[in-house]
């Protein structure tokens, strides 16, 4: 069963550390991480992706909740969820292939953000699913490397959200 | 005032009588600090044995135990002694020096990355960057190590904070910490659900663990037990939660414990597990013990619930306000014919034991022995044989019964009595080990002498590695690897070494005189017990 977790935890140096560590000590999954500030400079957002089954899921939440640098744990299915990964790929390309490369950014509403004679980088931003069929469809071209922010994501809106 | 003087002055503020240490450069600032404090420092010899001690001090005095070691190796050697009482949720606060903050991280001499190799052994740790962060770091680490689920807190700090000046000293008199509330009293509609449950039960039983003793409330659970007339087992952790002799009390659970005790938990129809964590010593099969029981589980520890065991009716709370609030319910519960089961039980399902007449037996030995000590003794267990047999004998009356059930440490005894003793010079203290855990603890009683902290130590002398010999003998048929102990020092001429009173008992037939002579004065003494090495636990 995959779960989102999103975790509002202190801006400190090692918090990560510690979360990570949690994670590998327990022998629970990480599919993804990913990092950075909120709006409030003190706090970081931290959106991991786990898999497990109903123990495990419930231990991570609370594992999460138990150590002192977090402030909040929030746990949710992909389903309720709005989620979104951005992704920088560069690859080769040359005259044969270039229209198909740029039609198939179209499609998959991928841009073309940097590029020299024989090379061009791509940027997308999509729901996780949606990267990795892109990734598929480049298959074929010679990929240089890819960057992945892994999944970020936050609760679906809800009515009874609003303050 | 500079930062170590700072350290001291929140030491003081929180009451701390004792610390327990090692000193070296990197912690010489907070020792000489110190000096003109009211604070007693205690020269332990091995850092290990200074959170052992200070480990020994909390479970007494209900308060934080310290414990001070330098940097680099003073530091990682602390780490068994933290990860100790960081199993058995003890309060400590551990404070290492750092080197200079700005070598940090540049692997000079003496530099360990401390609190980066203690996270998974602590509650919290810090690295402080700022001698005015003191006053609040302390006050933090004193509320996190003594709140909810006790435990270590670690406090490592740079030389040169020790040095630095600190601007204002003022003492937080609370703390506000938004990530850290543990919850402490149970929630209300779940105490109902409980009371409704034992209302209807047939064959209740409250399984009691260390987190009983650790908050406090053995007089709350023993009046509950009392008035509803509901059994108790406990686990090794929670022993000494009743007397040994209190007609509601049945026994130490557990592959190490008593037969009875298992079969009334396994025959049980609610289950009432308090403070415990359900490990793999007390439940061996966790999946099995919900089948035809309802299981209550109460822990101040949300993460506990859950963990090995699906409880039905999960409560979050300390277990001192949660008895609390049982015992103001008015309910009645009617379970006479399942105590008269159990009480059966307790009378006929017994160990039986051939004990070897040319040998001291321990079992009995053990039973002897706390029945001459006085009623409010602490009772040290070390690990290994001589735990299973004093858990399985030691008759606690009104004192207190110690050992590391979470961990395992050999070599827990003597130092932890040592925390014992200094934390009330009057009570009796005496700690129980075997020959190899009496080894590894051994260079303390240098610090008995020193700081004349007169415990009296019994060695369990069979000139093996006896749990393991055992274990060597159930599952490779006595293949014996790596258990044999010959070369062990001859005791007798090791207290003359350190000018302290040598016993010897080599069969049961002195034993009432000797464990009379034992005890009789407020003295070290070392009692050496032959027993045959080829007994067994089991």
């Amino acid at each position: 069963m995959k779960k989102i977790y999103s975790v509002l935890v202190e801006n400190r140096s090692g918090v990560l550390c510690k979360v990570a560590g949690l994670f590998s000590r327990r022998c629970f999954n990480i599919d993804s991480l990913a990092v950075g500030e909120t709006d409030d400079p003190t706090t970081s957002c931290m959106t991991i992706v786990s898999s497990g089954d109903q123990r495990t899921i419930e231990q991570i939440e609370k594992q999460l909740n138990k150590k002192l640098d977090v402030i909040k744990v929030k746990t949710f299915d992909e389903t309720a969820s709005v989620s979104r990964e951005l992704m920088l790929m560069k690859v080769k390309y040359n005259k044969g292939n270039r229209r198909d490369i740029m039609e198939t950014c179209e499609i998959m509403k991928a841009q073309i953000v940097d590029m020299s004679k024989k090379t061009m980088i791509i940027q997308i931003c999509d729901v996780p699913e949606r990267i990795q069929l892109f990734i598929g469809m480049m298959q074929s071209i010679s990929i240089v490397e890819v960057a992945r922010t892994g999944t970020l994501a936050l609760q679906k809106c809800l009515e009874t959200d609003v303050p | 005032m500079l930062g170590a003087d700072a350290m001291v002055k929140c030491l003081e503020e929180e009451g701390v009588k004792y610390v327990f240490g090692y000193p070296g450069v990197a912690i010489c600032p907070f020792y000489n600090s110190i000096l003109d404090s009211k604070i007693d420092t205690i020269l332990i010899r091995t850092e290990q044995n200074a959170a052992h001690a200070a480990s020994g001090l909390a479970r007494v005095t209900g308060q934080v135990g310290v414990c001070a070691v330098t940097s680099g190796p003073g530091a990682t050697n602390v780490i068994t002694g933290i990860a100790t009482a960081f199993a058995d949720s003890i309060p400590l606060v551990c404070i290492t020096g750092q080197v200079n903050s700005e070598l940090l991280g540049s692997d000079v001499f003496q530099e360990a990355d401390i609190t980066g190799a203690v996270e998974s052994f602590v509650k919290y740790s810090y690295l402080v960057r700022d001698a005015d962060e003191i006053p609040r770091i302390f006050k933090e680490a004193f509320y996190i190590a003594n709140s909810g689920r006790k435990g270590p807190v670690l406090i490592d700090v740079p030389i040169d904070v020790q040095n630095a000046v600190v601007n204002k000293f003022k003492y937080p008199e609370e703390v506000n910490m938004r990530t850290y509330k543990p919850t402490v009293k149970g929630h209300a509609v779940q105490i109902k659900k409980v009371v409704k449950e034992l209302s209807r039960a047939k064959r209740p039983i409250i399984c009691a663990g260390g987190g009983v003793l650790l908050s406090d409330a053995e007089k709350e659970l023993r009046e509950f037990a009392q008035k509803h007339r509901v059994p108790v087992v406990s686990t090794m952790m929670g022993i000494g939660v009743m007397p040994t002799k209190h007609p509601m009390y049945y026994g130490m659970v557990g592959n190490n414990g008593h037969p009875y005790a298992n079969r009334a938990m396994n025959e049980s129809d609610l289950l009432i597990m308090v403070g415990a964590r359900v490990a793999d010593r007390a439940v061996s099969q966790p999946d099995l013990i919900t089948e035809n029981k309802i299981l209550v589980h109460i822990d101040v520890d949300p993460a506990e619930i859950g963990k090995n065991v699906g409880p039905t009716i999960p409560l979050v709370g300390d277990a001192k306000h949660i008895i609390a609030d049982f015992l103001e319910e008015d309910f009645t519960c009617e379970h006479e014919e399942w105590i008269r089961v159990l009480s059966g039980y307790r009378d006929t399902m017994g160990r039986v034991r051939k004990p070897n007449p040319e040998y001291v037996d321990p079992a009995e030995f053990i039973r002897m022995l706390s029945e001459a000590m006085e009623d409010d003794a602490v009772y040290v267990a070390d690990v290994g044989q001589n735990q299973i047999w004093s858990c399985n004998n030691h008759v606690v009356k009104d004192g207190r019964f110690l050992t590391t059930g979470g961990m395992g440490t050999m070599g827990y005894s003597i130092p932890a009595a040592m925390g014992a003793k200094l934390a009330d010079r009057g009570k009796q203290v005496v700690a129980v080990c075997g020959d190899g855990s009496f080894q590894m603890s051994m260079m303390e009683l240098a610090t008995m002498r020193q700081f004349d902290v007169p415990v009296k130590i019994i060695v369990l002398k069979n000139n093996y590695l006896g749990m393991v010999r055992e274990y060597q003998h159930y599952t490779y048929k006595d293949n014996y690897s790596v258990v044999d102990l010959s070369g062990s020092p001859d005791l007798e001429k090791l207290s003359s070494a350190y000018d302290m009173k040598f016993m010897r008992l080599h069969t049961m037939e002195r034993a009432q005189e000797t464990i009379r002579e034992f005890l009789a004065k407020d003295e070290s003494v070392l009692l050496e017990c032959l027993i045959d090495p080829m007994d067994l636990v089991k």
